[in-house]
Formats: C-alpha cells, structure tokens, sequence
C-alpha cells in the first residue's frame, strides 16, 4: 500500500486502502469489502465454482437478493415465467449451497439491490462493493468506491473477495450554488450526462462535488451516483459527511457503539486533499439547472423541458446526424418540436435510480388532491418492501391509489422489464429510471427519463410538462 | 476459455455509435442459466420482425456477413449495463474481434474474459476497415495478437496496442482466478490488517 505525501483524491484513498498487491504491469489485486449478488448475472459464475471445486472466500462479506425478474404484483401466487422462476430458484440453490446470505422474496426487506444495500446498512463508506450490475455506481454515494462487474469477475471476487483493475482516472464534477424549485438531483445528474455525454466518463470514477451535491439528501446522492455509469463513468463518489453519517447510524448491518466511533473518525479523513490532481474537472451552475426530460434513446439526449428536439440538420457528422434521425424516428418525434405537450400512455415511477421514500414522496406531492389523466397508465414500484412499507405509514399509498396510480411490490420492474412490467411497442413513457435504449422497457418502447416529480406531473397532465407550474401556488 | 492468436475472418461493418449491451442482447433474453445460447438473439430487435423473420437490410442477416467473427463499430461500443451475456451473445454468434474507436469499460473488460479481444483504433481506421469489410466474401482481416496487428486485404498492417497482462491471458487461454488464488497469503494478511476492524460481518443465514 504506497502511501505517499502527495495529495490524494478520495478516489485514491479509497483505492490505497484496498490495494492487496500491485502486480509486475500496474494491475492491483483489489481487496472486496461487499459482494452483492443477484439471479440475472451470478448463475454462470456459481456453476464456474461448482466445476472447479471452489468456494466462496468470504460468504460473510456477500449478500444476495432477487430483484431484476420478480413480478411487481401479488406474490402469494407462484412466479408464472418459467425462465424467471428457474433463475430465482438457481439463486436460492446456490445461496444454501454456499452459506451466503441472503433476502427472499417473501422477505419485508426484499427490493433492488442498490435501494437494499445502502437501506439495510451493508453497504457503507470507504468500502469497495461490486456487484454484477453497473448501477452498483449507486452505492458511491456513501463515500464508497462501487462498480458493475461481469459474471466472470463474480465468480472471481466469490471465489477470492479481489478483482483485478488498474486504478481509473480521477474527474471532479462541481455544481456550485443553489438550485431552484422543482428541481432535483435527477435533474442534475440529466444536466451533467447532457454536458459531458454517454462516453464523458469513461476511464475515470467522477466525484460529485460543489455547494449542490453538499446540500443533497443521501437519497439525492444515490440518485446522482447511480448514473454515472449513463455518463460512462466506473463509479460515482460523494465524499462522506455529517449527513452521510446520520444515515448510516443505526442501519442493521452498520457497525455499532465503539465501532460506529472508530469508523467515523476513518470515514472523516475520506476527503479529496486540497490540491489533489484531478485528470478532468467539470463545473456547472446550480441556477442554470432546470427540469430536463430526455428526448431520444441514449442518456445523454437531454433537454430542459422548455426546450426543443434537435434536427438532423443541426450537426455537420453524417454520422450524428443519421443518429439523430434514427432516435426520431424510433421515438415518434419530429425534429424542431418542442418537448413539452408530448403525450403520454404510461408512467412508470422507480428504478434503483429513483424508487426511495423521498422520490415517492416528491411525487406524492404533485399527485396529492389530483388524478392521473385518462389513458394513461400510473405506476409506482417501490424500491424496498421497506420503503413499501414507510410510504404507506406515511399514507403515499392512498394519494397514489386514490388518484388512479397501480401501488406494486418492490422490484426493477419496469425499468428493463424482464417481469411482466413493459411498454407494448410505440407506447411511451416518462420514466424515472436511468436508461431509455431502444427496447430497454419493452420492444420498440419509447422512454422519456425524468425526475419523480416530473414523471407525476407527466401522470396528472397526460402530456410531458414543465411540474413547476403544476406546483406553483406551493413553491 | 478459449485461446484467441491469430484469426483470420470476414468482418461485419455497423458504423453505428453507442451500441449499447440492451441491443446486443435484449433483457427478456437474460433468464438463461447458461453462457451459451445466446448467439441466435444478437441484436434481436434490429435482426427480426415482430414475427420474427429476418430483417433483410440488417448487416448480420447478409451474405458474407452472417459468418463474421469480427465487428467493426463507431465509438462507445458496449455502454450500458455490464451483463455479460453481450459478449457471450456475440462469441455464441461467432464473434471473437470487435473493433472500435472506444469501448464502454465493463464490456471491454468482460471481452478479454470470454476470449473476445477488443481492439481501440482510431475512427479513420476504424471506416477504412469498413471500407475493405464491404469488399465482400474474399475480403478478410486477419488479426494477430501474437504480433499486435491486423493485416488488411491489401497486405497493409495496422498496428494495435493491448495490455501485456491480458494479452498473455488471451494467448494462453488463461483463467485468472487461479492466478489470483496463487495470491491467498496477500489477501489473507490484508483481511487481518487492524485498520479493517470497523468493518462488519454480515452473518450467515437469511437475512429478514
Ligand atoms: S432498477 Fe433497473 S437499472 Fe436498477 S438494478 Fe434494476 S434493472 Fe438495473
């Protein structure tokens, strides 16, 4: 572990502290503190473990969960899919097989792993987590360094707890001031993949810095954190602070009493030095931010929602060009229309991106006292069974309901519909997941990503607008 | 895994930026258990109608290009989510060299995992390589990894660089978790580092 006197950026702490060998070309054993497992991307690598009579290292650093096929409705009937209830029960074999624990999904804290993870306390600052899913990015949020690995790299870190990776390069995002009203960390994060595109982060781990990631909630952060892999980036970071600490405190699997000490005063020192290098630095104006809904099927086609779909004709690359027209023609738009006013048949609220207790709430706000717009299908999939089961404390449950919106179980759902959840082919959808490729919600669907609150003002209106004016008299 | 040294193949044009793994391999495709399989739904949504019939104008589903085993592509190939099942689609498929101006960095990785072996070359190549793959049946590419260049039809080589480590990997077909393993008392010595301490166990069992 070289450790030197220069300035480091968080980036490089975090990588210090779990470097367990640095091999002849620069490649670093790099020790895994979470391991977080689930039915989509681990089959193949428990099989590779069977064939060669391995085990998992450190079944007690390793968590799995079932999220990505689960159905979203009642689940006290059997998973219908064959397919899906074959990868489910693969993963309940091997979980028994090797000791790993593990959320069922009649369990009350059964959700998507990156809203479970965080939630239950497992997942904690200055760790490295992977998991076989590239928005484990979500879980930077802490102040960790997280990542999406393949299967192949699953079954190496079940069978050694290490990858093997160079260090990445280091990219500082700033948001300096405040943002406005009805704007939110979805918002942002729209804005910065806008600014630096699908392929701006690629090599580096961004660390989202500045007044406006300060005065995030940690659910904000997650949101931030889980699209940076949309921006190319191999993780998210937010430096650990007062607020991150208070969210930890008390979590399950966080540690306890002395131990929560003794992390806090290492979890402190997980700051970028002043005069730390950093390859690319990026700043944006909080002000400048307003809400912004994607317009075609790559993340990085974002526009303010005042804004215009671009034209072919705008770009001098034929190439770009003919991209721009194929993404019109794939989302039933023209070029030069504005935004705003576009229809919608469905609305789909959750997402590791955006499926806490604070999302729901963001959208309960501009749902409560009035209801979702003929022809348009609502829905709100909870991240957790506990946040199910927070939100409905606190009475969301029956704004939703009561305003025409389906109320479901925890799980991806919509987002990449494996279950049952998907778009028939040319419906559209706002959508507060994280990517809108073709087909990604279902064949030949067409996505519109937005904040919580914009995809319940798209709900209520029947059309993609602008939830400040919705929320006028309130803000 | 396979050893990948010296291939010589046709090589299918998609100048297309962006392909994201969701194309590669659709997500209702995913519920398989297995590595193999996957070949016949590559690219499925551009292959195949909704009655799913071949898409006549999609490159793969052409003469001589239905037996590529290398894909040349625009920048950011593979962004998007890190299922591997994209490379096992493409190597099922036949697929075995992508070549591109940029890769997303979880795909590019779990290329050289399933014995695929990604080559970045800048964009003028990159259409150059277009052009002598849109020469039809007799035009091939060979790509020697041994040698780190890919000779064109015309006798041309292209120079290409890839990382010592992983190219040994791929020369020897090698599976890394046994070189890790050799690694046990490194990794056993870290996990007792006292720093650690703070850090928790989850227990065994099913968590509630
Ligand atoms: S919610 Fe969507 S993006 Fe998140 S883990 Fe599930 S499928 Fe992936």
């Amino acid at each position: 572990m070289p450790v030197t006197n220069s300035p480091r950026t968080l980036f490089d702490k975090i990588w210090d502290d779990h470097v367990v060998e640095r091999l002849e070309d620069g490649t670093c054993i790099l020790y895994i503190d979470r391991h977080l497992v689930h039915e989509v991307t681990s089959p193949q690598a428990f099989e590779g473990l069977r064939m060669s009579g391995r085990r998992v290292r450190r079944p007690d650093a390793t968590v799995a969960v079932v999220d990505h096929n689960v159905p979203t409705s009642d689940r006290s009937k059997p998973i219908e899919e064959p397919q899906s209830r074959l990868q489910i029960e693969t993963l309940e074999k091997n979980v028994a097989q090797f000791g790993i624990p593990y959320f069922p999904l009649r369990s009350a804290s059964q959700g998507i792993v990156h809203v479970v993870g965080p939630e239950q306390g497992i997942s904690l600052p200055g760790m490295t987590i992977v998991c076989g899913d590239s928005h484990t990015s979500t879980h930077g949020a802490l102040g960790s360094l997280a990542f999406g690995i393949g299967t192949s790299e699953v079954e190496h870190v079940l069978a050694t707890q290490t990858i093997l990776q160079k260090p990445a390069k280091n990219m500082r995002v700033s948001v300096e001031g405040k943002v406005g009203p009805g704007v939110t960390a979805k918002d942002i994060m729209l804005a910065i993949i806008g600014r630096i595109g699908t392929a701006g982060g690629t090599g580096h781990v961004i660390e989202f810095a500045g007044s406006a990631i300060r005065d995030l909630d940690m659910a904000g952060r997650m949101t931030l954190c889980n699209m940076s892999i949309e921006a190319g980036a191999r993780a998210g970071l937010v430096a650990p602070d007062e607020t991150t600490f208070a969210y930890v405190k008390g979590r399950p699997f966080a540690p306890k009493g002395g131990a929560f000490d003794q992390a806090c005063d290492y979890w402190r020192s997980l700051v970028s030095d002043e005069g730390a290098y950093f390859d690319t630095e990026v700043t944006l104006a909080a002000e400048e931010i307003i809400p912004s809904v994607t317009w075609g099927t790559s993340p990085q086609d974002v526009l303010p929602i005042d804004g215009s779909v671009p034209s072919p004709s705008d770009v001098a690359d034929p190439a770009r060009a003919a991209q721009i027209q194929r993404a019109l023609d794939y989302m039933g738009l023209e070029a030069g229309q504005k935004i705003a006013g576009t229809p919608v048949d469905v609305v789909f609220i959750g997402s590791c991106t955006n499926s806490r207790l604070e999302d729901l709430r963001a959208a309960a706000d501009v749902v409560r006292g009035r209801h979702v717009a003929k022809g348009v299908r609502a829905m709100i999939v909870p991240g957790s069974g506990l946040v199910k089961h927070a939100a409905e404390a606190e009475g969301l449950d029956k704004v939703f309901l009561d305003a025409g919106f389906e109320w479901r179980e925890a799980g991806c759902s919509m987002c990449l519909g494996m279950n049952p959840d998907r778009l028939t082919p040319g419906q559209r959808c706002a959508s507060t997941s994280n990517r809108n490729f073709e087909g990604r919600q279902g064949p030949d669907g067409r996505t519109h990503l937005c904040s919580p609150a914009m995809a319940a003002a798209a709900a209520v209106t029947g059309r993609l607008c602008d939830v400040r004016e919705l929320v006028k008299e309130t803000v | 895994m396979d050893k990948f040294t010296e291939l010589t193949a046709i090589a299918a044009p998609m100048p297309t930026e962006n392909i994201d793994t969701d194309q590669i391999i659709p997500a209702r495709f995913l519920k398989t258990i297995q590595r193999t399989g996957l070949g016949k739904n590559a690219f499925a949504a551009q292959r195949y109608d909704a009655d799913g019939n071949e898409k006549p104008d999609f490159v793969l589903n052409q003469e001589p290009f239905r037996h590529a085993e290398i894909l040349i592509t625009y920048d950011n190939l593979g962004c998007g989510s890190s299922r591997e099942h994209a490379p096992w689609a493409l190597l099922d498929f036949g697929i075995r060299c992508v070549i591109a101006p940029s890769f997303a960095d979880i795909f590019f990785n779990n290329c050289f995992k399933n014995g695929i072996l990604p080559i970045p070359l800048p964009r003028e190549i990159c259409d150059e390589l277009m052009d002598d793959a849109r020469q039809g049946s007799n035009s091939r590419l060979t790509v020697d990894l041994e040698r780190q260049v890919i000779v064109r039809p015309n006798g041309e080589t292209i120079a290409f660089e890839v990382d010592p480590f992983r190219r040994h990997m791929l020369l020897e077909g090698l599976d890394d978790i046994g070189q890790t393993m050799a690694h046990d008392t490194e990794i056993s010595s870290f996990e007792h580092r006292p720093s650690r301490a703070w850090v928790p166990s989850i227990t065994i069992g099913t968590v509630k």
